[in-house]
C-alpha cells in the first residue's frame, strides 16, 4: 500500500472527496432514515402501506416505467441519429438534448401544462382525438420523460461513437441482415450503456417533483405521485410520515441502481475477464 | 471463382480515388494489391467486397455481374485490418456468426462441428471459449480468417491483414496464410503497402499509384523489369543518378550505360544498393565515403559522387572503407528511366 504514486496528493484528495460525499450525500440520507426509524415498526408499516401511499407508489412506478421505456427507444434513436448522420443543425439538436437538465423543472412543468392543456397547442389537437394529457397519468409520463431524456442519450452516444464501423461491415460480409446485425451485434454492445441510462432515467423519474405537480392534477389515488405525498406530509408538519414515505422511494431507487449495476457487470463480462 | 474488374471508377466527394481500373484475377489465384497510402488499393478491395459502390465500370464474379449485388449476398470473406471481431462474443461465437445469420439453416451440432474444424484449420483448437480481448493480435487475425472462411466464400479479401502485428508474427502468419491458400485453393485478393509482404505471399502483384495500376505481374516480373521509376523506387531502396543520354548511351560520372531507345537529353539512372560495389581503383564513378553502417549480412556504404549526388551501396562485409576514403562506385546493374514529367 505504501507504493509511491506518480500523482501526488492522493491521500488528501481521497480524504476530501470522502468527507464531501459524507457531508452532502450520506448525511441527509442518514437523517431521513433516522427520522423514519424513529417511528416504531408498526407505525412505519401503517404509514408506508396506507392505501393513499400505495396508490401513489403505483402511479409513480408505473408512470416512471412508461417514461423510461419511451426514453429507452427514443433516446437510443436520438443518440443514433446524432452519431451516425451529418445534417444541418446537428450541433444545435445535440445542445438542445441537455436543456431538460438546465431548465428549472417547475418551468418545464408549467410549459408542458400550457402546451397540453385543453386550449394549448398540443392539447387542442389531441382533445378531438379523445386524448387528455394534462391532469392525467399521461401528463405525469410526459413530464417524467421530458426531464429524464438526456440520460439515455448521453450514456449511449459515446459508446456508439466509439463503435468500430468495421464491426457492422464484418457482419454484413458474413451475410447478416440489418435486423440480425442490430440484434446480435449493435444492441449487445450498447446494452451496458443502455442499462446505465435507463436506470438513471428511471431513478430520476421516481424522484421528479417540480415538473410533475403542475401537469399531474394531483388527485389522491389517481394522479398523486409519492414525492408529492411526502411534500403534503411535510406541510402538515408530520415529518416522520414524510420521512417514512420518502424512505420507500429511496430504497426503491437504491435497489434498482444496485440491480442494474450487477446486470451491467454481467453484460460487460467479456471486457474484464483476465487474460490467461 | 474468377474476378474481373472492368474500368472501375470511384470518386469520394471531389476526390477521385480510383481511375478506371481493369483487372483479371484467375480462379484460385493469390493476388496482392500493392501501393502507398492513397493509391486506392483499399477502395478497390472494398468495391470487390461490395462495401463501397462503384461510380463506374463493372465487377464480375465468374460470369455473373456482381456490381450491384449487395455485400451480404455477394459471398465474399473479408478480413479487416483491425480484425473487427465482435468483442462480446467468444472466439467460437465469432466464427459461428456467419452460419447463424445465414439463410441456409444449419443445426447447432452442424455449426459446432464446422467451428471446431475451422479452429483446427487456423490452429486455435481449445481457444473457442475465450473472448477476443483475451487472445493475442496474431490469434485474433486467425479468428478473423476462420470467421470469414466459415461462410464458404467464393472470394477471400484481406485488407492489410498483417499491418497491425509484430514483424515476427507477421512473417509466420504470411507463410501460414500461403499454406492455407494452397490447401483451400480459394481466390484471394489482399491489400498491402509492404512490398516484402506482397512479394513473399502473392502469385501476382498489382502495383497501384494514385488510383491507377502502374504495373502488374509475377513477383519476378515486377522485380526484374520494373516499368517505371515509381515501381523501381516502391519495391525497394534505389539510388537515383541524373545522366545524359546521347546515341543510345547514358553517361554518368564518366561511366557509360546501355540506354537504347531513349531520346537524347536528360534521364535518370536507378541503381539498387546491392548492384553496386566499392573499389579503390577505376573504372567507376568517383566518390567519397560519408558513412559506413555495419549490418549482419554486409556493410552499407553511404557516399557522395563527384557530381554531388548521394549513393548507397550494399557490399560484402570484407570491403574496406572508412569515412573520408575516396574511391569508385562500380555499377553491376542499372535501369534507365526517362525523367518524369
Amino acid at each position: 500500500m505504501s507504493r509511491r504514486r506518480v500523482l501526488p496528493g492522493l491521500n488528501l484528495s481521497l480524504g476530501i472527496t470522502l468527507f464531501y460525499v459524507a457531508l452532502i450525500v450520506v448525511l441527509p440520507l442518514g437523517a431521513l432514515v433516522f427520522k423514519a426509524a424513529s417511528l416504531g415498526p408498526e407505525d412505519y408499516w401503517r404509514i408506508v402501506s396506507s392505501p393513499r401511499a400505495l396508490a401513489s407508489y403505483r402511479v409513480t412506478v408505473l408512470c416512471a416505467l412508461a417514461a423510461t421505456a419511451f426514453n429507452l427507444v427514443f433516446g437510443m434513436a436520438l443518440a443514433w441519429v446524432l452519431v451516425r448522420y451529418r445534417f444541418p443543425g446537428r450541433r444545435l439538436v445535440d445542445a438542445i438534448v441537455d436543456l431538460p437538465f438546465a431548465l428549472p423543472t417547475a418551468v418545464a412543468g408549467i410549459a408542458l401544462t400550457t402546451l397540453f392543456a385543453q386550449n394549448g397547442w398540443f392539447g387542442s389537437i389531441l382533445a378531438p382525438l379523445g386524448i387528455t394529457v394534462a391532469y392525467t397519468p399521461l401528463g405525469i409520463i410526459v413530464a417524467m420523460a421530458f426531464t429524464s431524456l438526456p440520460f439515455v442519450v448521453r450514456t449511449v452516444q459515446p459508446v456508439l461513437e466509439d463503435m468500430d464501423p468495421a464491426l457492422e461491415e464484418a457482419a454484413q460480409t458474413l451475410g447478416g441482415s440489418d435486423v440480425s446485425i442490430f440484434m446480435r451485434v449493435i444492441l449487445p454492445l450498447l446494452t451496458p450503456a443502455l442499462l446505465a441510462g435507463v436506470s438513471l432515467s428511471f431513478a430520476r423519474s421516481l424522484g421528479e417533483f417540480g415538473a410533475i405537480i403542475f401537469i399531474a392534477g394531483n388527485q389522491p389515488f389517481s394522479t398523486e405521485i409519492t414525492a408529492l405525498l411526502t411534500f403534503i406530509r411535510l406541510e402538515e408538519y408530520d415529518y416522520q410520515a414524510a420521512a417514512a414515505i420518502a424512505s420507500v422511494l429511496l430504497i426503491t431507487a437504491f435497489v434498482m441502481l444496485a440491480v442494474t449495476n450487477v446486470l451491467q457487470a454481467r453484460a460487460l463480462r467479456y471486457m474484464d475477464r483476465s487474460r490467461t | 471463382m474468377k474476378i474481373r474488374l472492368d474500368n472501375v471508377v470511384k470518386t469520394f466527394d471531389t476526390f477521385r480515388a480510383v481511375h478506371g481500373v481493369s483487372l483479371d484475377i484467375g480462379s484460385g489465384e493469390l493476388v496482392a494489391l500493392l501501393g502507398p497510402s492513397g493509391s486506392g488499393k483499399t477502395t478497390i478491395l472494398r468495391m470487390v467486397a461490395g462495401l463501397e459502390f462503384t461510380d463506374g465500370g463493372t465487377i464480375h464474379f465468374g460470369d455473373q455481374d456482381a456490381t450491384d449485388i449487395p455485400v451480404r449476398d455477394r459471398g465474399v470473406g473479408f478480413v479487416f485490418q483491425h480484425y473487427a471481431l465482435f468483442p462480446h462474443m467468444t472466439v467460437a461465437e465469432n466464427v459461428a456468426f456467419g452460419m447463424k445469420v445465414s439463410k441456409v439453416k444449419r443445426s447447432a451440432a452442424e455449426i459446432a462441428a464446422r467451428v471446431d474444424e475451422l479452429l483446427r484449420l487456423v490452429r486455435l483448437e481449445g481457444l473457442g471459449n475465450r473472448f477476443p480481448n483475451q487472445i493475442s493480435g496474431g490469434q485474433r487475425q486467425r479468428v478473423a480468417l476462420a470467421r470469414a472462411l466459415a461462410v464458404d466464400p467464393k472470394v477471400l479479401l484481406l485488407d492489410e491483414p498483417f499491418g497491425a502485428l509484430d514483424a515476427n508474427v507477421r512473417r509466420d502468419l504470411r507463410r501460414w496464410l500461403r499454406e492455407i491458400h494452397e490447401e483451400l485453393g480459394i481466390t484471394t485478393l489482399f491489400v498491402t503497402h509492404d512490398q516484402e509482404e506482397a512479394l513473399d505471399l502473392a502469385d501476382r502483384v498489382v502495383i497501384l499509384d494514385q488510383g491507377r495500376i502502374v504495373q502488374e505481374g509475377t513477383p519476378e516480373q515486377v522485380c526484374r523489369t520494373p516499368n517505371s521509376a515509381f515501381v523501381m523506387n516502391f519495391l525497394g531502396d534505389a539510388n537515383r543518378l541524373p545522366a545524359t543520354v546521347s546515341d543510345g548511351k547514358a553517361r554518368v560520372g564518366g561511366t557509360e550505360l546501355e540506354a537504347a531507345g531513349f531520346a537524347n537529353g536528360r534521364a535518370n539512372i536507378y541503381l539498387r544498393p546491392r548492384d553496386l560495389d566499392w573499389s579503390a581503383t577505376e573504372p567507376g564513378i568517383a566518390a567519397t565515403v560519408t558513412r559506413v553502417i555495419d549490418k549482419p549480412d554486409g556493410r552499407r556504404i553511404l557516399a557522395t559522387t563527384v557530381d554531388g549526388d548521394h549513393v548507397e551501396l550494399d557490399v560484402v562485409p570484407e570491403t574496406v572503407a572508412r569515412v573520408g576514403d575516396s574511391g569508385f562506385v562500380r555499377i553491376h546493374r542499372a535501369r534507365v528511366f526517362a525523367e518524369a514529367g
